[in-house]
């Protein structure tokens, strides 16, 4: 469906336009909005083996069961590898739009899965006391924002998107709706209802339901094909949003399962293609509005450089982070490599952090926007950018 | 043009826009809004026989009052909910193993007891207050150690001061090991050898930095000051939080695995000389540099501020008039912290009576969703469904996960999925489309079926002309509809 359909089909199925919609529709003929997408993995991923440190002589000796054989995984630059699961994302690191950034994580000594998440979404390692999250502070004020500008696919808006700026949760498009046909009375008593707040509240809700819907019903056959995981869905329907040009600048998805005390080989596959899968159909649903869309993968904090006695690791400091798209050039690990001796790992146990995480979130938005206050969405912090 | 002439005549005598004064009906209507979890035909009832003032001195009292027989049967039969921390571990291991008990039932009985007191307790007031304090001094329940220490937390450090005295509410959660355990004042010790560190390499900030990471830790000093006392950037610095963390050093959890207790362990603390809030701490104390800070920040009249604004944004306004917090503020320093006369003074004060506070305020999910039931008069079998619709409109009970609680500010709940999730859900509840939860609909309405009597029967005042004119126009007329309509309605949203 091009965007003149669906402002057709908004138009003639539900009488007047949304001022959003026209004033979108003026001032961007093309329907194009650059859209940014953070990626959650939570529980804490294997970033050891994920990025794989081949060329560290030290990575199989502290892993003499989990280490992955160099011949199995995938060869980056001679020293690094990708864990074989990831395959699918191969292309995309070959054609330079997949980037790697090692060593990356929180200022923060945190070994707490809830303390670590939460720093890493309210983009304010050590401080718990903050309400908002960091991608809703690097969303700038708008006249007449599309109802959908923020998207956090879950039952519940995500941390990372809660604040000010208005965010719209949904589990599923096809499930944000009114039950029972009482959509347009209710929309008709919020209408004329007295009520500022509420009758504002109510605008905005059935503006986004509309949409939805109309996005929804009107979306064509996709022709890729995305694993039904919460994350492949997350993403099939973050696409079928920026495809219908609707206006979503700003979109959080999430994936759990993370935290592989043991039985590592088997989960870290499952969840690694997954990963892979997901983020390939998305990359191929989006097709050239790919060109549009960046793409931040993060998780709380890495696991520990050595096994653990249960096929599994533990709780550690530096991790891996992904992106894809323009924001960071791709083809490369960047960052710097704190090797794994005994004396250069974090408290001699984990990777130690040699990029801040916000450093990659930061160059993200700014690339998305170049205006961002990134004082207002990372206080107390001096931006690095990654290049 | 007549039409619009009439609707604006209609407006100004039946619902005048801003009545400078509550008459006694909208007296009684507003005590039973802002004092329970939502009004009922039998709260108005109470509050016309007894008069308003000695019904609210009665809530003021919960213990004057017979509590629910129904409910104290229901609640007989979670047995969790009595267990010692101890106890508890023994039986719902985290870890299922042979002959334990599902770990589940825990927070089952903890959020459904929590919502079944609020619908049937007859201690309303004491139930709107352990909510406030619950999540003035919230506890995340999912933090590892804490799924099983959240029942004693709120059960012996919350409740019994929830109308008491302030300082021992504060040192009952310091002390309580939920709270060291989730605030991480459990791991904190002493920097000595860092203090060592820094006189002989003053400059080596970085060195100092790192060892601070692994000895003190400031969590619970940062937010005693800043979420439970003083308030944000309330005539602290930096250096007093340290200062403060210092102090709570030692403040510990004896058997965390087994049987979690406090403990002051001397060998954690920190026997050197401190300075809070520009007041001296002598060296080599122990427990009782944290009983002092304790004592100043009940004392500091920050503290007396912080908690009336908190208060009064819950119970009046989302912006409190200052000279009702100035009163509220005096009663507090006046009486050391005595929470029932600082809520009694809130009760008195003209402006909680203010025409500008009726039905201003935004209901918080937990407060919307126990005033449908309350206002259904539903039975609630099992509370699954509920508690996922919590989670739906952004307030899965005891699952904040901030140490900043809830908010009560319209704002936080006042957008698109809560507001879609609010109507769906009385939508659903109307029609018994609530797994686990049954209502009489005929019977809750007195077998009215005028859509004024629906909406009068659910709001137990008339609705804006607008709202009504949205439901009467409606083309199909089934009761329950009407009351979904009702329950979705910008008017059910606030009390």
């Amino acid at each position: 469906m091009t965007r003149r359909s669906l402002i057709q089909t908004a138009a003639f199925g539900f009488g007047a336009l949304p001022a959003w919609l026209t004033r979108a529709a003026a001032q961007a003929p093309n329907g194009k909005k650059k859209t940014l997408v953070a990626i959650f993995q939570r529980g804490a991923m294997d970033g050891l083996n994920v990025l794989i440190p081949h060329g560290d002589k030290r990575y199989t000796a502290l892993r003499p069961s989990l280490a992955i054989p160099r011949e199995s995984a995938l060869d980056l630059d001679g020293f690094f590898s990708l864990h074989p699961s990831l395959k699918p994302l191969y292309p995309l690191w070959q054609s330079k739009q997949l980037a790697a950034i090692q060593a990356t994580g929180s200022p923060d000594p945190t070994r707490s899965h809830f303390d670590a998440q939460d720093f890493m979404e309210s983009g304010t390692p050590g401080r718990k006391a903050t309400r908002d999250g960091w991608l809703n502070r690097a969303i700038p004020a708008a006249q007449t924002p599309s109802p959908v500008r923020a998207l956090s696919m879950g039952g519940t808006l995500a941390r990372s998107l809660r604040g000010p700026a208005p965010a719209v949760a949904v589990n599923t498009l096809a499930g944000f709706q009114v039950r029972d046909n009482a959509q347009k009375d209710f929309m008709s008593m919020y209408a004329q209802s007295p009520d500022a707040t509420l009758k504002s509240t109510g605008k905005d809700t059935f503006e986004a339901i509309r949409l939805l819907d109309s996005i929804n019903k009107n979306k064509p056959a996709s022709t890729a094909t995305y694993p039904a995981s919460r994350l492949g869905q997350s993403l099939a329907q973050i696409a079928t949003v920026i495809k219908a040009g609707a206006g979503l600048e700003y979109a959080f998805a999430d994936t759990t399962g993370w935290d592989t005390h043991t039985g590592q080989p088997a989960r870290l596959e499952q969840l690694l293609t997954d990963l892979a899968q997901s983020l390939a159909a998305f990359h191929k649903d989006l097709g050239e509005q790919a060109n549009d869309v960046t793409i931040v993968t993060m998780s709380e904090f890495g696991r520990t450089a050595k096994e653990n006695g249960t096929r599994g690791t533990d709780h550690g400091h530096a991790n891996v982070m992904f992106t894809l798209g323009s924001a960071i050039p791709g083809g490369k690990v960047h960052g710097t490599w704190p090797g794994l001796e005994q004396e250069q790992l974090y408290q001699q146990r984990d990777l130690a952090v040699t990029t801040d995480f916000r450093d990659v979130l930061a160059t993200a938005i700014r690339h998305h926007n170049p205006a961002t206050d990134l004082a207002k969405v990372f206080p107390d912090y001096r931006f690095r950018p990654i290049a | 043009m007549l039409r619009q002439f009439l609707a604006l005549l209609l407006s100004l005598s039946l619902f005048p826009a801003a009545p400078t004064k509550l008459n006694k009906d909208q007296r009684a209507l507003h005590a039973a809004s802002r004092l329970t979890f939502g009004p009922t035909v039998t709260d108005l009832a109470a509050i016309h026989k007894l008069g308003v003032d000695k019904w609210i001195e009665q809530q003021l009292h919960p213990e004057t009052i017979p509590e629910n027989p129904a409910l104290l049967e229901r609640l007989k039969t979670f047995e969790t909910l009595q267990l010692s921390n101890k106890d508890l571990i023994a039986q719902y291991p985290r870890k299922a193993g042979k002959g334990a008990k599902n770990v589940q039932t825990v927070y089952r009985e903890l959020a459904e007891a929590k919502l079944l007191r609020a619908v049937h307790s007859t201690h309303q007031l004491e139930e709107l207050m352990a909510d406030f304090w619950y999540n003035h001094f919230n506890v995340f329940f999912d933090k590892g150690a804490d799924r099983l220490l959240v029942t004693s937390y709120e059960r012996d450090a919350i409740r019994p001061h929830v109308l008491g005295n302030f300082k021992n509410l504060l040192l009952a959660t310091t002390k309580h090991p939920a709270m060291l355990f989730y605030l991480d004042n459990w791991t904190s010790v002493s920097a000595e050898n860092l203090d060592n560190l820094r006189d002989r390499f003053q400059r080596k900030k970085a060195a100092a930095k790192k060892k601070r990471a692994a000895g003190l830790n400031e969590n619970y000093a940062r937010e005693l000051l800043e979420l439970h006392t003083l308030g944000v950037d309330n005539g602290y610095t930096q250096t007093d939080v340290t200062e403060v963390a210092r102090c709570f050093t030692g403040w510990t959890i004896d058997g965390l695995r087994d049987d979690p207790k406090f403990l002051f362990r001397p060998l954690m603390h920190d026997r050197k000389a401190k300075t809070v809030l520009g007041q001296a701490f002598l060296p080599g104390r122990g427990e009782e540099d944290g009983l002092q800070v304790i004592d100043m920040l009940v004392r500091h009249p920050a503290t007396a501020k912080f908690i009336s604004t908190k208060l009064a944004q819950r119970f009046v306004a989302d912006t409190p008039p200052p000279a009702l917090i100035t009163k509220m503020a005096a009663t507090f320093t006046k009486t050391q912290g005595d929470i029932r006369e600082v809520m009694r003074t809130m009760l008195k004060s003209p402006e909680f009576w203010a025409a500008s506070t009726y039905n201003a305020k935004v209901k918080m999910p937990f407060e919307m969703v126990a005033s449908a039931l309350r206002a259904t008069n539903a039975t609630v079998t099992n509370s699954a469904a509920i508690q996922q619709e919590f989670r739906a409109q952004g307030q899965p009970l005891y699952r904040k996960g901030e140490p900043t609680g809830y908010s009560p500010m319209a704002e936080e709940w006042t957008n698109s999925a809560a507001l879609l999730s609010r109507m769906n859900f009385g939508l659903a509840l109307v029609q018994n489309k609530v797994r686990g939860t049954r209502i009489d609909l005929t019977q809750t309405l007195a077998n009215k079926t005028k859509p004024t009597e629906i909406a009068q029967a659910l709001l137990l005042r008339a609705p804006a002309p607008e709202t009504l004119r949205a439901i009467e126009s409606k083309s199909e007329t089934n009761p329950a509809q009407i009351a979904g309509l009702v329950l979705g309605s910008p008017e059910f949203q606030r009390r």
